[in-house]
């Protein structure tokens, strides 16, 4: 039986809309800023964007912005990010060239008839358990935009308390065979 | 050498050769103003902050350099975000410093606070919170080579008041290293294989155009873009940005394109199987309904801004660099054009038949506009500098003047920013206190700035405007008259309301007034000789007069509406 696809978020196996830019900035006040209103007057579309320290924690930040690239050309997204001053590197990956991953945690309400249920779910998606208590457990997935989405949806049958997604970060493959993920 | 903030601030406009500074003080840049005493430094103390903009803004397209202003934080910084906004669109070089509330009171809500570098993210090209005395010298040179280099454009420096009154240790630097830009590469060699790739679709061309825009002035490539154009032989039209970089003169001029241009260059446009395109961005005034936009051309586009490549019109070679240095290359590396001798016969037709036209003045009757600016030109000297407002006035001052050389038209091209014209002529004037400024303006555009004149007579700077007084806010008009079957909205003014002369005269200016083409000469005349105080003209002219050519919004070029009298049967 086919699965709707939910209306938020992008699965990898979704038909190449997305891109992904892997977006090095100055570590600077204001540069999120910098990258949100740019995106917002210029009517391009984040899907989700994750933001971390980069290798030199005082200098640089990453910034991985994954795009709607129906929303506008690449190369015009692309054009604007890099005059803004503060950007020192812009990488894009397309999809397929990508390895992508993201976390997913949820907090899950369990009573002795749907736990066991939980934790196949959780065994089965490679899962794993990092708090419990009474009458919840909360779990975690590090794993593809994808196997997250399944995992939402298998969680939908049970009372959730809260879900969170990062957003995806990426790097380009090493390999030109697409790896099992 | 221990130094204030303040201090360190002018010292750093010192070297950076600052010589003008347009503003007005207050609460958060008080303490910058004390050592402005003793600079070098001339300051111009103006009447309201847009007004300091947009000086800076003609100081900067009349010298080449890049305006300096100065204003306080609050109400001050918001007032001049127009002029930043403006220069943003236009791309002109500005270094604007704001004053800011001391840096422990940001967020607070305090007196005059506001957030400057959040309000002006989308419309500078960059700014900069400064939040030590020590990080001024750097944030102005970065300022200053911001502003200037690669694709120029406004750049905002906010700084706090505790910053200005904290100590420093005076140091200064040296190279772009130490800027601490390691995001910005302004500049960019011409590929040598997209210059050949060029230089092929020129020589298959057989209807040719240089598309010259506003990026061939701030390239400083007129000379390059003269001799590409005698050697070829290939026709040049000049966007609203560009008027001045290539001689009206030249026969090979086919004048300015777009809403308001030259029948011979709006269809030359659309006939043309090559656009040449240099330093202009396919502003929607000059292409019309995009989808019938030279619908046969191939487009080689030359920016220095790579983002404007395939923004609106997908280009079959993009060549990033400078546009003088594009120039060079291409003509080094065209060897040899098509047969063009069709084409021009073709064009001088267009020319012949539609040239600029309105109907004659009548002695009599009210005054045509288009022939009050022909007998300003005609009385001024070569290298007269001419500004404007935007409206009716605009377009018949780019259309009316011939523009010989780089620097004499100054106007609000992308923002259309009523009230640039004579903010913008005082600042020209600053910087070229040897040469005529004219402001050619309109009513509703003088009454929105003219309280500069205060400062133009205080500080010595002696502009002529002339007031194409229609009564009317007359472009929008025009749309009325053409597009809304008359009905005539929100636009009177009232010729009489205010007294043009009065207003000039407590301004302390010569204040003048023609109803007729003789008191009219008579007045430019006079205007002419009066060079220690402004002078303004309150020239009554025709309402019913509108501005052809008119490609009507919405439409494509092919739709041009030329003047009346030149419309067939």
């Amino acid at each position: 039986m086919a699965v709707p696809e939910p209306f938020t978020g992008v699965t990898s196996s979704s038909p190449v809309r997305h891109h992904i830019l892997s977006v090095l900035v100055e570590n600077k006040a204001g540069v999120l800023a910098r990258i949100a209103g740019l995106f917002a007057r210029r009517g391009f579309n984040i899907y989700s964007l994750a933001v971390a320290p980069a290798d030199d924690s005082q200098r640089f930040s990453r910034i991985t912005i994954v795009v709607d690239a129906e929303s506008a050309p690449l190369d015009q997204i692309r054009g604007q990010l890099n005059k803004l001053i503060n950007v020192v590197e812009i990488n894009d990956l397309a999809p397929r060239e990508a390895l992508e991953r993201e976390l997913l945690l949820a907090t899950v309400e369990v009573d002795d008839e749907t736990r066991q249920a939980v934790l196949d779910a959780v065994a089965q998606a490679n899962a794993a358990i990092v708090d419990v208590n009474d009458t919840s457990v909360t779990l975690m997935l590090a794993g593809t935009p994808a196997a997250c989405d399944a995992l939402e949806r298998q969680l939908e049958a049970f009372a959730q308390i809260e879900l969170h997604r990062t957003g995806r970060v990426a790097l380009p493959r090493l390999s030109s065979e697409p790896t099992r993920n | 050498m221990q130094l204030t903030g303040a201090q360190a601030l002018i010292k750093s406009l010192e070297q950076m050769g600052v010589d003008t500074i347009f503003g007005l003080p207050g609460g958060a840049i008080l303490p910058v103003y004390d050592p402005l005493i003793d600079s070098s430094i001339r300051h111009i103390l103006v009447r309201h902050e847009q007004g300091a903009g947009h000086m800076a803004e003609g100081y900067a397209m009349a010298t080449g350099r890049p305006g300096v202003a100065m204003v306080t934080s609050g109400p001050g910084a918001t007032n001049i975000v127009t002029p930043i906004a403006n220069a943003h669109m236009d791309s002109t070089p500005l270094v604007v410093i704001t004053g800011q509330v001391p840096t422990a009171n940001i967020g607070t809500d305090a007196f005059q606070e506001c957030d400057i570098t959040g309000i002006t993210m989308g419309i500078t090209k960059h700014n900069f919170l400064v939040t030590t005395a020590h990080e001024i010298p750097r944030a102005v040179a970065a300022a200053f080579y911001i502003a200037t280099t690669g694709r120029p454009g406004p750049v905002l420096i906010d700084v706090p008041k505790d910053v200005t009154q904290g100590m420093m240790e005076w140091w200064w630097p040296e190279t772009i290293e130490d800027l601490d830009l390691p995001g910005y590469h302004p500049e960019s060699e011409v590929d040598a294989a997209l210059i050949e790739a060029a230089a092929a679709l020129i020589a298959a061309a057989e209807r040719p155009l240089l598309y010259v825009g506003g990026g061939v002035l701030k390239s400083r490539a007129s000379a390059e873009l003269l001799a590409f154009a005698e050697r070829t032989n290939i026709p040049v039209v000049t966007t609203l940005m560009a008027r001045g970089a290539f001689p009206d003169s030249h026969r090979l001029h086919l004048g300015m394109p777009g809403m308001h241009g030259m029948y011979a260059a709006v269809t030359a446009m659309q006939q043309s199987d090559l656009l040449i395109t240099l330093g202009a961005r396919f502003d929607d005034r000059v292409t019309g309904r995009l989808d019938g936009f030279a619908p046969h051309a191939k487009i080689i586009h030359a920016d220095i801004d790579a983002a404007e490549f395939n923004k609106i019109r997908q280009a079959d070679v993009a060549i990033r660099g400078q546009i003088k240095d594009t120039l060079s290359a291409l003509d080094a590396a065209t060897k040899h054009v098509g047969d063009i001798a069709p084409w021009w016969k073709t064009i001088d037709a267009w020319r012949e038949e539609f040239p600029l036209a309105y109907d004659p003045q009548d002695p009599a009757a009210q005054l045509r506009p288009q022939a009050i600016i022909e007998a300003i030109a005609a009385r001024s000297k070569p290298g007269t500098i001419v500004t404007s407002g935007v409206g009716q006035h605009q377009m018949w001052a780019a259309q009316h003047w011939q523009y010989e050389t780089p620097g004499t038209w100054i106007n609000s091209g992308g923002a259309g920013t009523m009230g640039f014209g004579v903010p913008a002529a005082i600042g020209a004037k600053a910087g070229h206190p040897d040469r005529t400024v004219w402001c050619i303006d309109g009513d509703g555009c003088f009454q929105m700035t003219a309280q500069e004149l205060v400062t133009a007579r205080a500080e010595g700077i002696p502009i002529k405007v002339a007031i194409l007084n229609n009564a009317y806010l007359g472009m929008v008009r025009q749309w009325q008259e053409m597009f809304y079957e008359e009905r005539y909205s929100e636009v009177y003014l009232s010729p009489d309301l205010p007294d043009y002369v009065k207003w000039a005269e407590s301004m302390g200016c010569v204040g003048l007034r023609a109803r007729t083409m003789e008191e009219a000469i008579a007045a430019i005349e006079l205007a002419n000789t009066i060079n220690d105080v402004p002078v303004v003209i309150d020239f009554r002219t025709d309402a019913s007069e509108k501005v052809f050519p008119m490609v009507p919004s919405g439409a494509t070029n092919d739709e041009i509406l030329v003047h009346p009298s030149q419309r067939g049967a």
